[in-house]
């Protein structure tokens, strides 16, 4: 590697030879000797009773090996969904959850029936000759009407529709801010449901030897050893007798933390049939199964000065939670926390209701809560500057916490770490050429043409966290990190570390940290994660934007202590003092006599040896923890230029500009590309990407990839990066989350250029996804 | 998902693949490109019987020029329309037409045949065919254009009927084809054909109902003498489109007003 520093270069990704090649293992590519395919049956319906099932049939088709009901899993699992009491304590209401329905469906592709045949296509056959006699029951779709006493209820029988209501701070918080304003705007934003849809798919491959009683699962998983966790507990086993391995993952977004009822059953099958059993999603099932994001609404009121200083929000959050409350659903109440954004205000109000409905659960989505915030104070900001017809650079300028604020105490307590969010303003606007795109703008105008110009300065909390905060989150368990360094006696390094990377290159970004650290040849590093059998005694996980400043920091720690450890080896060995050993550039010496060295590979060489200092043991290995102080806080600004067609309503990006600041850069080639993808699934979600149920049968209309728009490359408009660098005090290596920030900033940059552009129409706000045909409506004049 | 259990044929002549239709019956389908029916088997939306599969018939996988007539092969494949230079000249709208469908692995194998069989409303052949007054030629018999579209993916053709060419007439003068959809790669949300031919003007509607739609209103205004603009306002005359995903059916009215006149301006080399 012919770089002199690691840490900061642009290396290609070590994964990528392999997975753009088609060497890399995907779930799929695993099988085991006498494996059976499972076909699962779902409800067609979003809500019914189930009045019987015929199985008859479906076990008597060729190939077929058992159907399984509720039933059979009763002696099988115990327990229920896990779902994190974080933002919940005023939890009015978890509808317990089995895997498979027994008597009741709440929502379309509940599971209701298993098939085990001999292979794929006798499983989906079998599974179609299963006869299930349904009640239909009215669906609960509509959030509103959710509310509403008397009404139909999700799950029959149920008090109510509520999961939750929390009110973080009530409306007297903002009187004084309210009653000092010149002018209050007020918003109804919505936030659409959206569709994970990883390039992969869910799978599950289980083989349970019923002697041993060990079972081994392979899946698809962004978080293993919390799956170990869950189905270890359901299954009576001890965590001890399951091994969970993930092998490469292709993507997740968030889709891929939480337990699905696939995850308990696949299992349970294979230790009720006594032989390996493999089930892989449908991409019908991956749009209809798993965990949607956002699906909130919000009713926002600004109050401010007319010399634009921002006083006041209130902000109630209405999150549709789906028919049953995901494991981190509530999560997403996150949003209210992060409503204040990049700004001063005197008080902040906030509410969150989780509603139950009769659709998929939501669960955490790449940002999960933040994008929300960001898309509602963003929102907000450019309407109080359209009333009092204030440029949008400068009532952000005008409201910003400064640098010399930092650490800053928010409103609702949070310590924003560190920040100067005029500096990545100053370089956005200069790098888009913003008062040029003004003029062009007012050039456009006049011959009759809608270019919009839209700001996001956004801010983000991630890297989950410090124990305090998300030990009670979850209920127990903190969300730290751990990692493992062993070097074996020839001098090569394992790294071993409990995040798990589903796309986000971690053996190129954690073997460019550990080689730096420990002045020896990349390739000496090899980094690996995603098998619970491996490693430290649990790993975390992978989301929020914490595998580097969590994991990445227990990596540097188990490294600093390898080396600790060699230092005293090496001083044994040099006979000299422990205090005069220096370590650079991969060879302990002597302070001041740079010939008086071993390398690193002597000492770990040694290490396995005799002739140890006394008292200490053989090997050169570590185990490290950490659990960070605060969480650490991410910005930028991004900049969307659209011109919207006046004839047919379709909203054209011309250009993308995005400054972010994640603090130190490891690998800025892989920086960009987070910025890319997040940017990219942002712009689909505020032009493109809905999940559209029916909204009086709850039947899903989105359930292929045909309706179900995600953006092609054909449809993202060239970006242009940058980056300013305000390192994180939280960890020692200065650095911050980057894998969701594309997400979190673009869909407000996208609709505030929308909306910019279409202000000549008196047009104040558009929701997502901006279609043309939405778009058509509004611009002449009539609501679609 | 996999699709359900099928026969499966492979055919050495067009005599042979209708037989084999015949034997299998009225469920059996054509296999040529598959780029719709597959997908629709894997969805279990289409589970035919049968698949006669007709990709070893290269005769069908022709373009000739014959007289003032270009004459296409059913097998023939979107990317060899697309980069034909027979096409190119005799035809040119058909090459622009052939290279906005689908993406690359589509183009590669989707066939012209299988797009005027298939009659999905969203197929943007059928429009050409209609508008030019093509005739679609099948192994027994000879039906213009304007005689097979019959429905939504319904066409005259009989259970054991093979569509084996697709005769359009020459047509060298201004032609657009503007396709309006929200992905680079999806199928026109609407889709406006202008052909200038025998001093008239040719408007063809994609996905504008269940059939295509040949916009004689429009024809008629400018054969009269009306601006592109005044034109283009016949474009919805008569038009009943259903709405979907994405768009109301008062949108796909107003896109094939706007689209029309995008038609013909850019036609004429005006944006």
């Amino acid at each position: 590697m012919a770089v002199s520093q690691l840490v900061g270069a642009k290396i290609h990704r070590r994964e990528d030879p392999r997975l753009i090649t088609g060497h890399g293992h995907y779930i799929d590519d695993f099988t085991r000797q006498g494996a059976a395919y499972v076909a699962f049956v779902r409800s067609p319906h979003a809500h019914a009773r189930i009045k019987s099932i015929d199985i008859t049939d479906a076990s008597k088709a060729p190939g077929v090996a058992g159907v399984y009901t509720a039933r059979d899993f009763k002696g099988q699992l115990a327990g229920t969904h896990p779902a994190a009491p974080a933002f919940v304590a005023e939890k009015k209401y978890i509808p317990e959850r089995f895997p498979i329905a027994e008597k009741e469906v709440c929502y379309q592709g509940e599971i209701v029936a298993a098939v085990l045949a001999d292979t794929k296509g006798q499983a989906a056959d079998g599974a179609n000759l299963i006869q299930v006699d349904y009640e239909e029951l009215p669906a609960v779709m509509d959030l509103e009407k959710a509310l509403k006493d008397g009404g139909p209820k999700v799950h029959d029988g149920a008090a109510d529709n509520v999961s939750w209501d929390l009110t973080f701070t009530g409306p007297d918080v903002t009187d004084a801010a309210f009653k000092e304003a010149d002018v209050v705007v007020k918003q109804r934003i919505l936030q659409n449901r959206l569709a994970p849809v990883p390039m992969e798919p869910r799978g599950v491959l289980a083989e349970y030897e019923t002697y041993d009683k060990k079972l081994t699962i392979w899946m698809s998983s962004q978080s293993p050893h919390f799956i170990r966790l869950f189905v270890s507990g359901a299954m009576g086993l001890k965590e001890s007798q399951v091994r969970v391995i993930s092998p490469d993952v292709g993507g997740g977004f968030g889709s891929k933390i939480s337990p699905y009822p696939e995850d308990y059953l696949v299992p349970a099958l294979s230790r009720l049939a006594e032989r390996p059993v493999k089930w892989i999603e449908t991409r019908t099932e991956s749009i209809q199964n798993a965990t949607h994001g956002r699906g909130q609404y919000y009713d926002v009121e600004v109050a401010a000065k007319t010399d634009g200083t921002l006083l006041g929000l209130r902000v109630t959050q209405f999150l549709d939670v789906g028919a049953y409350c995901g494991t981190f659903s509530a999560f997403q109440a996150c949003a209210c926390l992060m409503a204040g954004g990049a700004y001063k205000w005197k008080g902040i109000s906030a509410r969150t209701i989780g509603i139950l409905t009769n659709r998929v659960p939501t669960d955490p989505y790449r940002g999960a809560g933040r994008p929300e915030a960001t898309h509602l104070v963003e929102r907000m900001v450019d309407l109080v500057a359209g009333e009092l017809k204030m440029d949008p650079v400068e009532i952000r300028r005008k409201n910003f916490i400064q640098p010399q604020d930092f650490p800053f105490t928010q409103n609702f307590g949070l310590v924003v770490d560190s920040g100067d969010y005029e500096k990545a303003l100053d370089v956005a606007v200069k790098l888009a050429g913003y008062d040029d795109l003004r003029k062009k703008q007012a050039d456009l105008r006049k011959q009759g043409k809608y270019l919009g110009i839209g700001l996001s300065t956004w801010i983000e909390l991630c890297g989950f966290g410090p124990s305090a905060a998300t030990a009670p989150a979850t209920g127990g368990i903190a969300l730290v990190e751990s990692a493992q360094v062993r070097v074996t006696p020839t001098g090569s390094v394992i790294v071993y570390t409990g995040t798990h990377s589903h796309g986000q290159g971690h053996e190129t970004t954690f073997s460019q940290l550990a080689a730096d650290q420990l002045g020896v040849p990349y390739e000496s590093i090899e980094l690996r994660h995603g098998d619970t059998s491996e490693g430290t005694a649990f790993g975390y996980g992978t989301y929020g934007s914490r595998s580097l400043a969590v994991g990445g920091v227990a990596i540097s720690k188990a490294v600093g202590k390898v080396i600790d450890k060699g230092k005293k080896l090496a001083a044994h060995m040099l006979e000299a003092a422990e205090e005069d050993v220096v370590y650079e550039h991969g060879s302990f010496h002597v302070k001041g006599s740079p010939d008086k060295a071993k390398a690193f590979g002597e000492v770990a060489f040694a290490s396995y040896g005799m002739s140890l200092p006394e008292g200490m043991e053989q090997g050169l290995e570590a185990v490290a923890y950490f659990d960070p102080p605060n969480l650490v806080w991410p910005f930028g600004t991004h900049i969307a230029v659209v011109e919207v067609d006046a004839e047919t309503g379709s909203a054209k990006l011309e250009k993308y500009i995005a400054v972010d600041d994640c603090g130190n850069i490891i690998n800025p080639m892989i920086v960009d590309g987070q910025i890319h993808g997040g940017i990219a699934q942002a712009i689909g979600q505020a032009l493109y990407e809905e999940v559209v149920y029916d909204e009086d049968t709850g039947q899903l209309k989105t359930g292929t990839m045909i309706d179900y728009m995600v953006p092609s490359a054909g449809e993202i408009p060239p970006m242009s990066l940058d980056h300013t660098v305000t390192p994180s005090p939280t960890n020692d290596l200065g650095v911050k989350g980057i894998g969701e920030a594309g997400t979190i900033a673009a869909s407000a940059a996208v609709i505030n250029a929308i909306c910019d552009a279409l202000s000549p129409l008196g047009i104040k706000h558009v929701d997502m996804p901006a279609t043309p045909d939405r778009l058509w409506h509004m611009m002449k004049g009539t609501s679609k | 998902m996999i699709p359900a259990a099928f026969e499966y044929a492979r055919a050495s002549s067009v005599e042979e693949a209708s037989n084999l239709l015949s034997k299998f019956g009225e469920d059996a389908k054509v296999l040529a490109g598959g780029h719709s029916l597959i997908p629709l088997m894997r969805l279990r939306l289409a589970q035919p019987s049968a698949l006669v599969d007709i990709n070893g018939l290269k005769d069908l996988d022709h373009i000739k020029e014959d007289g003032r007539k270009l004459r296409v092969g059913a097998l023939t494949r979107h990317v060899t329309i697309q980069n034909s230079s027979t096409v190119k000249e005799k035809l040119p709208l058909l090459a622009e037409i052939a290279g906005e469908v689908g993406d690359n692995q589509v183009r590669n194998m989707g066939t012209m045949g299988g797009v005027i069989a298939h009659a999905d409303a969203a197929g943007d052949y059928p429009t050409l065919a209609l508008m030019l007054d093509a005739d679609i030629v099948t192994n027994q018999r000879t039906i213009p254009a304007n005689e097979f579209f019959k429905d939504l993916f319904t066409t005259a053709l009989a259970p054991d009927e093979i569509v084996t060419e697709v005769v359009f007439p020459v047509a060298t003068g201004a032609h657009k084809y503007v396709k309006f959809r929200r992905r680079l790669f999806d199928w026109a949300i609407v889709g406006v054909a202008a052909q200038k031919m025998n001093g008239g003007w040719r408007i063809g509607l994609t996905n504008v109902g269940p059939t295509p739609v040949r916009a004689t209103a429009v024809e008629e205004a400018l054969h009269k003498g009306a601006q592109p603009e005044e034109a283009a306002q016949h474009a919805s005359d008569e038009l009943d489109p259903a709405g979907d995903l994405r768009a109301s059916p008062e949108y796909k009215k107003h896109l094939a007003r706007v689209l029309t006149k995008r038609a013909i301006n850019q036609a004429e080399g005006r944006q």
